[in-house]
């Protein structure tokens, strides 16, 4: 882990409601660079919504309104001048694998395209470089210009990320990525991020916590839009956190 | 419940249970199938009729000459080519106002009195009678905008009778592209015009083009509309000239011939309003195969 301790997200007083129902209750944290975190907790505890109210795609919710601050590198996400150039520099990957009806190329070179780059040579690159990032550049090399829906989930899913990586974000957040996918492909992609890490930040969002132990540095702990508990990986599965609840969520008493 | 003891037979025994409901089971598909065939039978009498009735007058001539003799024989080129004159103009003014427009309510709108206010003309318009769409077409567009009687007035009111139809198709292929492929590319820093230019609208095309094509039929179909606003009872034209009209003629119409054929004209020969059904429902059934045909090849290449 970096030694230096930037904060490249800081989240704090949270608060997202949709109508008049509260998901996530005031919560903070911060994000340091190059660490990856791992949000572990069971399902409608609020984790993807906290992801969407990073980059502000909550927006699209037309019900859902958010209080409190979220800043990443140091800028108020509402208050943003460029929300498309946030959206850019967070890169995310949904549950669901999301192959758009385009070709696997053009997949990948959205994203560059829609920034404005439209140099053959550069998005070449761009996209050779993602797909060996998200380990499908030797299974779909020779056929770039075959649709992206048509191959299968697992390789929809590395494409998503692929696609994720395209608009080179320096922070990567993945929301249970590998519920779609077999755990071969799923031990794959966890080797890409412990590449990953070096360079870009990571917010992993998941329902394994062994791959949160895996994976992460720090580990929070989130349940019913609270955060219960939020400490280093190997405090949280050492058998001694802090919190009865976080204990028995990670030792399969409950969740 | 208790659950009932299985029976010593066995399993896989047909029990009285089972065959109830085995007969029940064809009772009901026998009285679905009778309906979906009692739906062909309509359409085949009327046809067969039709050309039964038509049959004299039938063939090219009849489609390339102009009507003669006070209109009891001869052709109906005039109001074929009116008709064409009139679809035509009415799509080339609704697709784009109706595609827009279903694509601002469906992509962008947000749920406010706005927008709410315009979904609901658009229900009701669509609710509309032709002889209203009529009646306002004669006031707006002959008078108001002083178009006259003329096929720009019959035609501006054909669109404005298929647009709340057409905006409805649209909307509803717009509303078939999953919400994740949106989602995604909002979430690579997409604005919403290059998510819908790259991946909604290709994606959509079949269905809105499927539906522009019914609202062909329709128009080429609805009489009061073009017979209030432009639509006249006899005009000379050059036999088989495809130009026949200017923009501020007025024009013949087939549903309009036919209605006069029927009802105004005497002593017309008996198969000439027989064979101008034939030629309208003709013209319809032909767009429609065209819709149908241009649906599947669109949809062979629907990317998902």
């Amino acid at each position: 882990m970096s030694a230096a301790f930037v904060k490249r997200i800081e989240v704090q007083e949270l608060r997202l409601a949709y109508d008049s129902k509260e998901v996530l209750h005031g919560i903070s944290f911060d994000v340091y660079q190059n660490e990856i975190l791992a949000v572990i907790g069971p399902a409608q505890s609020g984790k993807s919504s906290m992801l969407r109210c990073l980059n502000r795609t909550i927006d699209f919710t037309a019900n859902a309104k958010m209080s409190g601050r979220v800043l990443v590198d140091g800028e108020d996400v509402r208050r943003t001048r460029d929300i498309y150039a946030l959206r850019r520099k967070i890169g995310m990957v949904a549950p669901l694998p999301v192959g758009l009806p385009l070709t696997i190329y053009d997949n990948v070179a959205f994203a560059p395209r829609s920034s404005g780059l439209t140099h053959k040579a550069d998005l070449d690159a761009i996209v050779e470089r993602c797909l060996r990032q998200a380990a499908l550049w030797d299974e779909v090399k020779d056929r770039l210009s075959s649709l992206g829906t048509a191959i299968s989930g697992g390789q929809q899913q590395r494409l998503t990320i692929a696609r994720a990586l395209s608009h080179q974000p320096e922070i990567l957040c993945l929301d249970e990525f590998s519920i779609a996918i077999d755990p071969v492909t799923t031990m794959r992609i966890e080797d890409v991020l412990k590449e990953l890490r070096r360079e870009i930040t990571i917010l992993l969002v998941t329902n394994l916590t062994q791959q949160a132990r895996r994976l992460s540095d720090r580990t929070m702990f989130l349940w019913d839009g609270e955060i219960v508990e939020l400490d280093r990986t190997d405090v949280i599965f050492s058998g001694s956190p802090k919190s009865q609840r976080t204990r028995d969520y990670v030792s399969g008493v409950f969740g | 419940m208790a659950l009932a003891p299985a029976p010593a037979t066995g399993r896989f025994a047909k029990t009285p249970h089972v065959a109830r409901k085995e007969r029940a089971q064809a009772a009901a598909k026998g009285v679905f199938a009778v309906m979906a065939a009692a739906m062909v039978l309509p359409l085949l009498l009327i046809v067969g009729y039709l050309v039964w009735r038509a049959w004299p007058s039938l063939g090219l001539e009849f489609l390339l000459d102009v009507p003669r003799k006070g209109m009891t024989e001869g052709g109906i080129w005039p109001a074929f080519v009116g008709t064409l004159y009139l679809v035509v103009l009415s799509l080339v003014v609704s697709t784009p106002i109706g595609v827009m427009a279903a694509v601002y309510l469906n992509e962008y709108a947000r749920d406010n009195w706005f927008n709410r206010a315009v979904n609901l003309a658009v229900i009701n318009l669509a609710g509309v009678p032709s002889i209203v769409h009529a009646l306002f077409g004669l006031g707006a567009f002959v008078y108001a905008a002083r178009f006259g009687y003329s096929i720009v007035s019959a035609s501006l009111t054909l669109a404005i009778m298929t647009l709340p139809v057409i905006i409805a198709s649209t909307r509803e292929a717009l509303a078939s592209v999953p919400m994740a492929f949106r989602e995604a590319c909002w979430n690579v820093g997409a604005t919403r015009w290059q998510t819908i230019r790259a991946v909604v609208l290709p994606n959509s095309i079949s269905g809105i083009l499927t539906g522009l094509i019914l609202q062909v039929s329709r128009a080429a179909g609805e009489t009061a509309p073009v017979m209030f606003t432009g639509a006249v009872f006899y005009k000379s034209v050059e036999r088989g000239n495809l130009f026949a009209y200017a923009l501020s003629d007025q024009a013949m119409a087939l549903s309009m011939h036919l209605y006069t054929l029927a009802t105004q004209v005497p002593n017309v020969e008996e198969s000439l309003p027989y064979a101008t059904a034939v030629v309208l429902l003709g013209l319809v059934l032909l767009v429609n195969a065209a819709a149908i045909a241009l649906r599947v090849f669109l949809r062979g290449r629907k990317r998902w």
